[in-house]
């Protein structure tokens, strides 16, 4: 099993509110994955000479100030870094690859989980009704959250193989189901030299996608070449910065729900999941089709634009 | 004279709900059309609020009562019924009326994947969209499906009648023993061993007699039937796997 959840919030001034809707979601689910989960939210992007890091601390003691103050000595220019528990949001325009270089060497236990100039990223071992309440998931703002509960059937359980998987800049996915191919997809990108932190089927698929768009792609048009590569199970809930979209295998294996109002699009694995939400009996609540993608603009206040695959 | 009781989900927990459906609830019934064996009323509705997407709400029963769950139902609602008349004013997850043996569960609203899956008897209605494997396994009973059913519905039913006025999914009636099934719609793709049959009267009258028993529209003359065409019955080694 596992759980996955979003919401993307069609209102600015529901922005405020979005840890607080997304957080009973995320408990909910942890009866599909109790072992770890993650939580990704995209706020108003930061300046584009600067870049928002997420950063992990799997060490024993952690000093976040030191870890800021060592990036200020490093010469890296002005940073801001905001601390919750283990996670930390540096603020710098460090470019990434001198970043990973300082970390590996001066603070090898502090682990980079995400990048981008809007997406910030928790994820942690654990219950997750216990995670959310570590990191204060209720008081995340933002447009939009893709969230995941794991109950782990392939790669082992640590904080590095909990989802969400993130690749490239502002984009993360989230995965229910199982890869039966990710090593020969693993293998045919890292003859491109793309690297990979763990063995976990789902970053091969994240990674596969943010490879095609890196080739130009849509992540639309990354899907549906997906459709051809990815073999196995899965629904897949993916974001970037201006949009969040889902998709289910051929066979419809794992289960996802939408409820979309006026105010918001919710995704869950179950409608149990969303049952909380404000105005959800008055909510168009459909189950997705097998190989359609759906998408849903930040900057959009109607309908999703779906676009059905040739069967 | 007869009585309800309402339970509130938001209240109390399903297995709360479903002990006291399971233990009290035959007692409070009348089940000989006479007395009840307390002096009161016989009990003959349940009300359920709230149900909130919750699971296996109200399976597992076995005796003559309506149940009425108001709102979205979670996975497995109604499994196992004996009897029992269970109504769903939602949507229901996977798994509605699975192993039904008696009795009816109509659906106000789309199921999810694998409505009446491996079910005996009973009927099971579903007023609005089925998803995926409707009807999987089916060894009985009638399944009811007012609008469209998803892939793979009726896979290797072995006994009973399945309608779906709407259009069926791909691979439809895949592996298919001894079931029948009537499209009104359009039918995307038949499963192996599937095939196509002419309509008969006595289909047509099949047709007409379980949408009226069902309560629900449709035109008996522009069913089509689909049934099995036997040809995996017996192991074909010429064939090389291939059907």
């Amino acid at each position: 099993m596992c759980g996955i959840v979003g919401l993307l919030l069609k209102r600015f001034d529901h922005r405020t509110s979005l840890g607080a809707l997304v957080t009973p979601m995320l408990d909910c689910m942890g009866d599909r994955g109790p072992d770890s989960a993650g939580l990704a939210v995209f706020l108003e992007p930061v300046d584009a000479s600067l870049r928002r890091y997420s950063l992990y601390w799997g060490g024993e003691t952690i000093d976040w100030a030191d870890l800021l103050l060592g990036h200020q000595e490093a010469g890296h220019g002005a940073a801001t870094l905001e601390s919750t528990a283990d996670n930390a949001v540096l603020i710098s325009d460090v470019a990434e690859a001198e970043l990973c270089t300082w970390l590996t060497t001066r603070w090898p236990a502090v682990h980079l989980l995400s990048v981008g100039r809007s997406i910030q990223l928790f994820k942690d071992e654990g219950h997750p009704r216990d995670i959310a309440a570590r990191y204060r998931f209720d008081q995340l703002a933002g447009s939009h959250a893709v969230g995941h509960t794991r109950m782990a059937t392939e790669s082992m359980v640590s904080p590095a193989h909990a989802h969400p998987f993130t690749a490239g800049e502002d984009f993360c996915l989230v995965h229910n189901g199982s890869l039966s191919n990710p090593n020969s997809i693993r293998r045919r990108l890292q003859r491109r030299g793309i690297r990979f932190q763990t063995d976990n089927d789902t970053e091969a698929g994240c990674r596969y996608l943010e490879w095609r768009m890196q080739e130009g792609d849509s992540l639309e048009q990354a899907l549906e070449a997906a459709f051809d590569v990815l073999d196995g199970f899965y629904t897949l809930l993916m974001a970037t910065g201006e949009k969040l979209v889902l998709v289910r295998d051929a066979f419809a294996c794992k289960p996802a729900v939408v409820a979309e109002t006026d105010d918001y699009v919710a995704v869950g694995s179950e409608f149990r999941a969303l049952a909380h939400l404000p105005g959800i009996s008055d909510a168009n609540v459909y189950e997705p089709a097998p190989e359609q993608i759906y998408s849903w603009s930040v900057a959009d206040t109607v309908s999703p634009k779906t676009t059905a695959v040739a069967s | 004279m007869t009585a309800s009781r309402d339970f509130d989900l938001a209240e109390m927990s399903v297995r709360e709900l479903n002990e006291f459906l399971h233990r009290e609830l035959p007692e409070l019934v009348d089940v000989s059309q006479g007395a009840s064996i307390h002096d009161d009323d016989p009990l003959t509705r349940i009300n359920v609020f709230n149900p909130n997407g919750g699971h296996s709400i109200a399976a597992g029963l076995d005796c003559a009562v309506e149940v009425e769950i108001h709102g979205h139902a979670g996975y497995f609602i109604a499994g196992m019924n004996k009897q029992a008349r269970v109504t769903v004013h939602g949507n229901v997850g996977w798994s509605v009326a699975e192993n039904m043996m008696s009795g009816e569960v109509r659906v106000k609203g789309h199921a999810s994947e694998s409505a009446a899956a491996s079910m005996h008897g009973g009927l099971a209605v579903i007023e609005g969209d089925a998803s995926s494997r409707c009807g999987i396994s089916l060894k009985g009973g009638r399944v009811v499906v007012a609008g469209n059913v998803g892939h793979f519905s009726a896979f290797m039913a072995q006994a009973g009648t399945m309608i779906v006025c709407g259009d069926a999914g791909a691979n439809l009636g895949d592996s298919l023993y001894e079931a029948v099934i009537y499209v009104g719609g359009k039918i995307h793709g038949l499963g192996a061993d599937a095939r196509e049959e002419p309509m008969e009267t006595s289909d047509v009258e099949a047709v007409r007699s379980l949408l009226s028993e069902a309560d629900v529209e449709g035109d008996p003359e522009t069913f089509r039937r689909v049934a099995s065409a036997r040809s995996l019955y017996h192991w074909n080694a010429d064939a090389h796997q291939e059907y």
